[in-house]
């Protein structure tokens, strides 16, 4: 057994490492620091050799872990003691032991400047090394001067100058002042002829560092840089102890290589020609060897080769090449490489001004992964599946997913990663549900599709199913009505099998308390069977999943159309029960619950179906986000991830157009402009609205608004923007355009200016809406004495939250607004808008899109009742009111009929007899619902006029409706007078009227 | 650049420890126990790289010594991996056939050692032999 030298430190050593346990070595320990302690404070003073024991001792203890709080000051003083041995001692436990900020330090810089400074060369390489591991800002200031004399001096030896280049590089990231780059360029140049390897690796590692800084003072530095490489790889004039495994210095090869990196680009075409002679050489010479050392040092030097390859925006062939190679190192069993070509593939594909030569070799590898060869796309698959389990190269594989994954494939890889998930590793199971999830949501094919692997992920890996995934997928479902039926259903067939998974009980119970109605239909799916399969489970679950399935029960049982009585008792019993239950939630629940389902059906409104979430960016990307660490070479990584997050939103409200889910629409990543990943950043956790509301580029259109006053609220021409006379700042769009669209949909933009995006979102159910406004600060100083005041009409009460008096630069801040509809009326409320851009106050009056329709909802009637109501409205008294309009824009008739579907009114095809006609029921909500039945009569003869008809027994919503629906009608609305005046139709009208037409239907 | 040296046993025994960073010397011990349990939980035929916080970390076990590095996350991990095993053959050299003892009572000849192999973070000499002269020299002293 080699021993320390030291008797005292020796026994010392030994002593801990015979203690059985971590008390009894704390408690040697605490004996040691008590007895060294107790010497230090001796005023006999030490022995030198005394002194180095215990100082040894310290760092011992220290280095297990435990904390030394004394005794720095005896390491401290040691620097100072004349003779080598102690004087190295104290250099050596000092840097170990103190941090560079330690007080202490500042005592000995004098003595270690002498020591730099002085004639002796083993003090001189001891002080630099202290300083070089551990000086701080104050050795900067007071040693680089004398390190740089050192680093530059012909008389002294290599090892001198070597540690006196590491030194000036630690005190250059101290504090980069201390070298001057003028006067350094050159000092630099010059160094890179030095032919001492040691003494050249060090002089390297410093110009990493300054060219990491400020390339362009560097440049005399480049082709110096490319002769030491032709150097090493030609293998000339390198001492054999500078060979590594055969090896010319592969760490200098590599920190040469990296120092060309950090220049944007090498113009000189001799110079670059020489550098990829260099390149192509370093690149041929791959061949995997037997010896593992070997190994990895040719590959080190390959895979920085691959990176200066790849930032010098090689040739096609050279890149080819590279992405060949790359290939080959993938699938190699020599999980370094692996993991290292799979690192590299990915910065690949996410080099964009290397685009084109990737998306060849992309598609190419996509393509293997559908090989018909079914062999080849397993073990592909197999490879990603295998370097996730490689922990650590999780993330690698999720950005090459993401890189490669469209929706082409993308069933492919989430069915593997499922099949995958039954045998991984628990450590990587829930990270690797959280992926297929996030990789399923984000290529689904179809919705339901995405439904399935949810499912099956909660099947198969319900422990690792954050409760985040199946919020997501609830959400999904609820914003998209076609997925309802099909979701409920399969929920329903995943409790039929045995032993549910608890996250399995959860979602299906929910979905199924809000969907299960739309099944009742179907066999085993009656209210009274989905209730009696999921109360199965109620027993066995944990208290928040049985607050879930409560409410489930009541929605099953009222959403049920006819009220099975057996149902309810049941229902009612099991409410009843756990009305005093332990938890406080789960009680309530029941207490309420049984409470609200002995009104009965009345109280169905109360739980009707869940209203559309609000679009929001998936919290499973945020989730992937948060974890994506925060280092520059992976902007590429998260600029694409952000481009795919902001595609990943869902629209809700929207309905689905030409058969693509809005939700599954994307946004070619290309479309964007470049400096859009800015855009999430200000956003800050906000949720990605669907129009991009910080948007830089400007609308395209730049029609100058009309100027002139509003005529009145009603009037759909009148201009919105009121009094833009007051400033210089123009909308970069219509106005007009903006709030017409919005009155057709609920999200997009208000207002836009060079300064301000104002975005508007709305949600509407019965009387109550709920909008937010974005305002989104688009320039780069802050938007001062922000003001927004909207001023509603009579009939509305609004609620308005405070709107903060600056918008930060590049910030968006949201005000919502909550809307209430009293009393019919075709007022609209206006924003009163007003911000400081520092420059200028602007200010002007927008309309916000709160029309009638907006309070309307489709009614569907049968006929038989639909002519029923219809002959009620004629009277006496009569309700109907009827008007002959002219000047209507002459559509065809199912273009009108969809533009009164656009108001949100239900057409009743064929209710009337008369094909030109068209009818349709609404019901309007005010402070009470009130049901409107509509008809348009159409003159093929004269498109040009109509005559519309609107009966509600609320004759102030009829005249207030068949007003607004003539303003959409009406090509120009005007003032002009209506044709005619609303008022009691004559009965003779009447006879030939809509009531005669529909009495024909019976 | 590398921000820390650091040497564990099996059972999770720190046996030398350097730190190249102003990393707050209390919370270096937590970091140390962080990466020995992900590093010692790792099976055998698994990379020698790991992702943790912002850094790298390079790892190779020597019998029963594993030799760990942490690095920037965007340092040459293969270059950082043979600096470890050129600091191990540098202590062969010193110690003839190392092992795990001869670094527990000599830790002091180790952190000598290591500061001809590295310093400030940087390779300083990757020549064995120009180590071993400076070692001797030393000794001479």
């Amino acid at each position: 057994m080699a021993l320390s030298g030291m008797r005292g430190l020796s026994v010392f050593i030994s002593d801990v490492r015979n203690c059985q346990n971590k008390e009894l070595e704390r408690a040697r320990v605490d004996k040691e620091l008590a007895n060294i302690r107790t010497k230090f404070k001796n005023d006999k003073g030490l022995t030198p050799y005394e002194k180095k024991k215990y100082v040894w001792k310290m760092l011992y203890i220290f280095m297990l872990g435990y904390d030394v709080d004394f005794g720095h000051m005896e390491a401290v003083s040691l620097i100072s003691a004349p003779k080598y041995a102690e004087k190295q001692v104290g250099y050596i436990v000092t840097s170990s032991l103190l941090n560079e900020n330690h007080d202490f330090l500042r005592l000995v810089i004098n003595t270690v400047r002498n020591d730099i400074i002085g004639r002796n060369e083993t003090f001189q390489c001891l002080a630099l090394t202290m300083v070089g591991n551990i000086g701080g800002k104050e050795f900067s200031e007071s040693l680089a001067p004398d390190v740089q004399k050192l680093l530059i001096s012909n008389s002294c030896r290599p090892l001198v100058r070597k540690k006196a280049a590491l030194c000036l590089l630690r005190l250059y990231r101290k504090n980069p002042d201390v070298v001057s780059v003028d006067g350094w360029a050159d000092r630099m140049s010059q160094l890179l002829d030095e032919r001492e390897i040691g003494v050249l690796t060090a002089v390297m590692s410093l110009l990493v560092a300054l060219v990491a800084n400020n390339p362009d003072a560097y440049w005399n530095c480049v082709s110096k840089c490319v002769r030491v490489l032709e150097r090493l790889t030609r293998s000339q004039d390198i001492p054999q102890e500078y060979t590594y495994y055969g090896i010319p210095s592969p760490w200098l090869q590599v920190k040469t290589m990296r120092v060309l990196q950090y220049f944007p680009a090498i113009d000189d075409p001799n110079i670059r020609r020489s550098l990829f002679e260099v390149l192509q050489r370093v690149l041929m010479g791959t061949d995997a060897v037997k010896n593992i050392n070997k190994n990895n040092a040719t590959h080190a030097v390959l895979f920085e080769a691959l990176a200066l390859v790849m930032h010098l925006d090689a040739e096609k062939d050279m890149m080819a090449q590279c992405v060949g190679l790359l290939g080959k190192f993938i699938a190699v069993r020599e999980p370094n490489i692996r993991y290292l070509g799979l690192e590299n593939m990915t910065r690949m594909l996410m080099v964009s001004d290397v685009q084109e030569s990737i998306k060849r070799h992309q598609v190419q590898i996509i393509t293997s992964l559908r090989d018909p060869d079914i062999r080849f796309r397993i073990i592909f698959i197999d490879l990603l599946v295998q370097c996730i389990s490689l922990c650590s190269i999780r993330r690698r594989s999720l950005d090459l997913l993401y890189g490669m994954c469209d929706v082409t494939n993308a069933k492919d890889i989430v069915e593997e990663l499922l099949q995958y998930l039954t045998t991984a590793d628990f450590a990587i199971r829930e990270e690797l549900a959280l992926k297929a999830a996030i990789l399923a949501e984000k290529f689904a094919p179809d919705l339901s599709w995405y439904v399935d692997v949810i499912l099956q992920l909660i099947e198969k890996a319900g422990d690792f199913v954050s409760d985040d995934i199946w919020y997501r997928v609830v959400q999904f479902v609820t914003n998209n009505d076609d997925l309802q039926p099909y979701a409920a259903a399969k929920a329903r067939d995943f409790l039929d099998k045995p032993a549910v998974h608890e996250t399995m009980v959860k979602v299906a119970g929910y979905l199924l308390g809000e969907y299960s109605h739309l099944l009742s239909r179907r066999p085993g799916c009656s209210p009274k069977e989905v209730f009696s399969i999921i109360h199965d489970k109620f027993a066995t679950v944990s208290t928040p999943t049985k607050a879930i399935l409560l409410s489930a029960y009541i929605k099953i049982l009222l959403h049920s159309q006819t009220v099975d009585p057996e149902l309810q008792n049941h229902v009612l019993a099991v409410f009843r029960k756990n009305e005093t239950y332990l938890d406080a939630e789960v009680q309530q629940r029941a207490s309420e619950y049984y409470a609200l389902s002995r009104k009965g059906p009345s109280m169905v409104d109360v739980m009707a179906e869940m209203p559309k979430f609000p679009e929001r960016q998936s919290a499973l990307l945020k989730k992937a986000e948060d974890t994506e660490v925060d280092v520059a070479d992976t902007s590429a990584t998260k600029l694409r991830l952000m481009q795919l997050t902001s595609t990943a939103v869902v629209v809700a409200d929207q309905k689905p157009a030409n058969g693509v889910h809005p939700a599954l629409t994307r946004v070619p990543s290309g479309q964007r402009n470049i400096e859009a990943p800015t855009v999430p950043v200000a956003n800050g956790g906000q949720s990605p609205a669907p129009v991009d509301f910080l948007a830089i580029e400007a609308a395209p259109t730049h029609s100058a608004p009309e100027s002139s006053p509003l005529v009145g609220p009603g009037d759909s021409l009148a201009l919105a923007l009121m009094d833009n006379q007051a400033s210089t700042v123009q909308p970069t769009g219509s106005v007009t355009e903006w709030f017409d669209a919005l009155c057709r949909k609920d999200s997009g933009i208000l207002y836009e200016d060079p300064f301000i995006q104002i975005g508007l979102k709305a949600e509407w159910r019965g009387n109550q809406g709920r909008i937010v406004l974005f305002l989104g600060n688009k320039h780069t100083a802050p938007l001062l004495s922000v003001k927004a005041v909207i001023l509603p009409p009579r009939h509305m009460q609004l609620l308005t939250s405070n709107v903060p008096d600056t918008i930060p630069p590049r910030a968006q801040v949201q005000c919502p607004v909550e809307v209430t509809n009293l009393s019919p009326s075709r007022e609209i409320p206006v924003l009163d808008f007003s911000y400081n851009n520092s420059s200028a106050m602007v200010s002007f009056k927008l309309r916000l899109p709160v029309i009638m329709s907006k309070f309307l909802q489709g009614a569907t009637l049968a006929p038989a009742d639909y002519i029923a109501r219809w002959k009620a409205l004629m009277g006496p008294p009569n309700k109907l009111l009827q008007e002959v309009v002219r000047g209507v824009k002459p559509l065809p008739l199912q273009e009108m009929s969809d533009l009164l579907g656009s108001l949100h009114v239900a057409i009743a095809p064929g209710y009337d007899p008369n094909v030109n006609n068209i009818v349709g029921a609404a019901t309007y909500f005010s402070e009470n619902p009130t049901l409107c039945l509509i008809r348009i009569e159409t003159d093929p003869a004269d498109r040009t006029q109509i005559r519309l008809t609107v009966g509600t027994p609320d004759t102030s919503v009829a005249l207030e409706l068949k007003e607004y629906i003539k303003e959409r009608l009406v090509d120009i609305p005007s003032g002009a007078a209506p044709t005619s005046l609303p008022g009691m139709p004559s009965p003779a009208d009447d006879l030939v009227g809509p009531a005669a037409s529909l009495a024909g239907l019976i | 650049q590398i921000q820390a040296v650091f040497l564990v046993s099996r059972q999770g025994k720190v046996r030398l420890q350097k730190w190249y960073t102003a990393y707050p010397g209390k919370d270096r011990p937590k970091a140390i126990r962080e990466i020995t349990s992900i590093i010692l939980s790792r099976g055998t035929r698994l990379c020698n790289f790991i992702e943790w916080k912002d850094l790298k970390v390079i790892y190779k076990r020597y019998a029963s010594l594993y030799f760990c590095m942490c690095v920037d996350a965007d340092d040459n991990e293969l270059d950082c991996l043979e600096v470890i095993h050129l600091f191990v053959e540098v202590l062969d050299r010193y110690f003839g056939n190392v092992c795990e003892l001869d670094l527990v009572f000599n830790f002091h000849k180790a952190y000598y050692i290591l500061d001809e192999v590295l310093l400030s973070g940087e390779l300083q000499e990757s020549s064995k032999k120009s180590v071993a002269r400076v070692i001797s020299a030393q000794a001479r002293i």
